[in-house]
């Protein structure tokens, strides 16, 4: 067993050596330019990257034209909703989003708000799940978007997104779903769940950085994004710029990988995932956040009151975890998806998120789990607080002095 | 693919074997991504800022003037789009011959309606005019000028000491889409001529899907993607580790074997003129090919024949692979806007050789071998 454990899946993953081997071809003899039609080293290349759209369209009930490539889930999170405010613009400019989305989405609709769109966030219960009542209620007759992602990334929370779906059909209304951290992860149907827009990535499902594809409905309605980048026309006009085939190879084993092992990966990352949850929650004053039922299977956020959250980051040396999104993971603040569960800042500073892979061995839970309770207690016999809670002190009655 | 004769460098290149190394390591041992705080992280955001500062070296400029994108195309679409948004760009004086990622963004930019766009008068050469485009710098205060530095159809070069130092006469922003130059020339950023320059990895026999821009610190573009905050706040989504270390490497042998390279494709590019004139009667090269041109890039112009349409077919039928003109948009049937300008109305065919360090001179005696057969010398009067 090699240290650090890897337990960080949810910011991204390692590359399956079986995609390794997939894309390696088209870096040596097949390197191609897709768009070069005038010649077989171009032929082949577009050849392998139709037959990667086949692979990525078939793991979540898309047709293979509805597959645009990006450089990742972020630029489609921009394309979605830039390119649906831009492309919709006659019939509205109201967006409805959660509180609880990636910055990808937050911060693109933050900057759109600059542009005169106007965004609704809905919050969110304790336990991460959305109100569909509330969705309902702000559903209006200029609403163009609604973009629910379909599993967090830090609690893992997973929406009911065949009802978001279901909903925005019968009020007309386009539905983006920013699915990053659940395709690949657990079963996904764009038609079933009346997706109109999804955006999803390879390297959270084991596939290379820097790819990642916007699914853009093609029927019932067709859905037209504005593009955010001009050039050679390429991906139907929607995103020009030269396609990275071996990235594109890539993604699309990761996807048929993902649409073969998926079920049994689930089933065995969620007892492992279950066994280090159950054995953490032994420990007094800790807590799991977000909906239990309604989540990914490699996904746990637990958090352990009385201990002081920088401190346990460095406690837990041996295991490669966050407390939030990587992305937000620089900073000090606080994770802004706890605190919209109502969590104060130091319950949710002193927050584990443990994202499990395909590659976690028993052996590693086993180690984290006794690695983490002890650096837990370790912890809290250096705390006051613990030790005031220990005594009975009610915290929140004290007065604390300032200094 | 091995037999195939591959005269399309420009389109893309292969990926140099050292390349791939640097890239496979990383993709199996340095696998964090760089904004987690933990030590997979930590590795991940060292190989990263690593890859950063060997770019930043060459090219003589700061590690934080680097930022990396997707490939070129997003590099030309964030510093024209974003110095529109951010730095008070009122006009675009650019050309009728550059690429798609420059010239689709400028004439969606103008669609609108939020900057003027200003085409600058080419020569008989396919060269920029200085005088013209020093009268549209004097007539169209706030501008950018936009203008590629090699051309990646008709292999035309430009000065950028004398370009950049037109446009900042007049106050003018100058980016230029350096895609076909990176790595072939050692272009030093810290002369100050260039306000925004772009790469391509594959470009330069790195991998696809990375590229970066450049932008000294005092001319910041509004991001074109919002989410992270990465790179500074100018491009956010998880860094393309492995790929950007991959181009850092690349960039780096291209430094180290630039002037054997550059010699090299020359050479090809010289014996390719002299037989193809040979051997072809009528054949014409397009744009300043003897002169300051690109040292892998010749366009061929073939006389008006028959089975001129069928060139490219037939070349590739025989195991030679060249383009028509850009590969970016070689899907379309509606013949090279670059061309188009330098020679409207023209039948003759036009394709576009483009070398690399791999190719051989054989190589070219096979190619003009096979080309030769289609365009028989006449019989003798």
């Amino acid at each position: 067993m090699q240290l650090p454990i890897y337990l960080d899946n949810n910011a991204t993953t390692k590359v399956d050596p079986r995609v390794f081997e997939a894309m390696t071809p088209f870096f040596l003899n097949d390197f191609g330019n897709a768009a070069s039609r005038s010649h077989s080293f171009g032929w082949k290349a577009e050849e392998a990257v139709d037959y990667a759209r086949e692979q990525i369209a078939a793991l979540i009930g898309a047709n293979e034209k509805e597959i645009i490539f990006t450089s990742g889930a972020t630029e489609s999170n921009n394309l979605a909703i830039k390119g649906v405010f831009e492309m919709y613009a006659s019939k509205g400019k109201h967006i409805i989003t959660s509180v609880t989305e990636h910055k990808a989405v937050l911060d693109t609709c933050k900057h759109l708000e600059k542009l005169g769109a106007e965004i609704t966030y809905l919050p969110v219960a304790m336990d991460g799940m959305l109100d569909m009542k509330d969705l309902e209620n702000a559903i209006r007759p200029d609403t163009i978007l609604v973009s629910i992602m379909y599993g967090n990334n830090e609690m893992g929370v997973v929406q009911k997104i065949r009802e978001i779906g279901a909903l925005c059909k019968s009020k007309g209304v386009l539905f983006h779903s920013d699915a990053t951290q659940a395709v690949g992860k657990i079963p996904v149907d764009v038609i079933a769940d009346n997706i109109d827009l999804m955006s999803f990535t390879a390297h959270k499902m084991y596939g290379p950085k820097g790819i990642g594809a916007l699914f853009v409905r093609r029927k019932n309605p067709r859905v037209k994004v504005t593009a955010q980048m001009d050039g050679g026309g390429h991906e139907r006009g929607m995103r020009s710029g030269t396609l990275n085939v071996p990235g594109i190879v890539g993604f699309g084993k990761a996807c048929e990988l993902a649409r073969l092992e998926m079920a049994q990966d689930a089933e065995r990352l969620s007892k492992l995932r279950d066994k280090l949850e159950n054995a953490l929650l032994k420990l007094e004053e800790s807590y799991v956040n977000g909906n239990k039922e309604n989540r990914l299977p490699h996904t746990t956020n637990i958090s352990f009151k009385y201990v002081e959250g920088e401190g346990l980051m460095m406690a837990v040396k041996d295991i490669a975890v966050s407390s939030g999104s990587a992305c937000t993971s620089a900073s000090l603040e606080p994770s802004y998806v706890l605190k919209a569960l109502g969590l104060d800042d130091e319950l949710a500073h002193s927050s584990l998120r443990f994202g499990l892979s395909r590659f976690t061995t028993e052996e590693e839970i086993d180690y984290t789990i006794n690695y983490v309770t002890q650096a837990v207690n370790r912890l809290r016999d250096m705390s006051p607080l613990w030790e005031m809670f220990k005594d009975g002190v009610d915290l929140k009655s004290i007065e604390w002095s300032e200094h | 693919m091995d037999n195939r004769i591959y005269l399309d460098n420009a389109a893309t290149s292969p990926i140099h074997p050292e390349v791939l190394d640097v890239m496979f390591t990383a993709m199996k041992e340095v696998y964090g991504n760089p904004s987690s705080a933990h030590a997979h992280g930590r590795k991940a955001k060292n190989l990263l800022e690593e890859s950063r500062g060997t770019i930043a070296k060459l090219l003589h400029c700061q590690p934080g003037e680097i930022i990396f994108t997707s490939g070129g195309t997003e590099a030309d679409n964030m510093i024209l789009r974003g110095s529109v948004k951010n730095l008070g760009v009122k006009n675009i004086i650019t050309s009728p011959i550059e690429h798609h990622a420059v010239f689709h963004t400028v004439e969606e930019l103008a669609k609108e309606g939020v900057v003027k766009t200003h085409l600058v008068e080419l020569d008989e050469l396919g060269h920029i005019k200085l005088d013209h485009l020093e009268k549209l710098l004097s007539e169209n205060p706030h501008a950018l000028v936009s203008l590629m530095h090699g051309n990646n159809e008709i292999g035309n070069l430009l000065s950028l000491k004398k370009a950049g130092e037109l446009a900042h006469k007049y106050g003018a922003l100058f980016h230029s889409d350096t895609v076909q130059t990176m790595g072939q020339f050692a272009i030093d950023l810290s002369q100050g001529y260039v306000d925004f320059a772009v790469g391509a990895a594959h470009k330069f026999n790195g991998p696809k899907g990375i590229g970066f821009m450049f932008c000294s610190r005092k001319n910041r573009p509004a991001p074109l993607i919002t989410g992270g905050a990465q790179e500074r706040e100018l491009r956010s989504g998880t860094e393309n580790v492995h790929a950007a270390a991959g181009m850092a490497k690349a960039l780096e042998i291209s430094f180290r074997d630039m002037e054997k390279k550059r010699e090299h494709v020359q050479n090809l590019k010289n014996h390719m003129m002299e037989i193809l004139r040979e051997e072809i009667p009528g054949v014409t090269f397009n744009g300043d090919a003897e002169g300051h041109s690109l040292p892998n890039v010749l366009s061929v112009s073939f006389p008006e024949s028959e089975t001129g349409e069928m060139l490219l077919f037939n070349l590739d039928i025989a195991g030679i692979s060249a383009s028509g003109g850009s590969a970016c948009s070689a899907g379309a049937n509606v013949g090279s806007h670059v061309i188009h300008a330098l020679h409207p109305g023209s039948k003759r065919t036009t394709v576009r050789f483009s070398f690399g360090k791999q190719n051989t001179v054989e190589e070219i005696d096979q190619t003009v071998a096979k080309l030769k057969t289609w365009y028989p010398v006449p019989a003798s009067v």
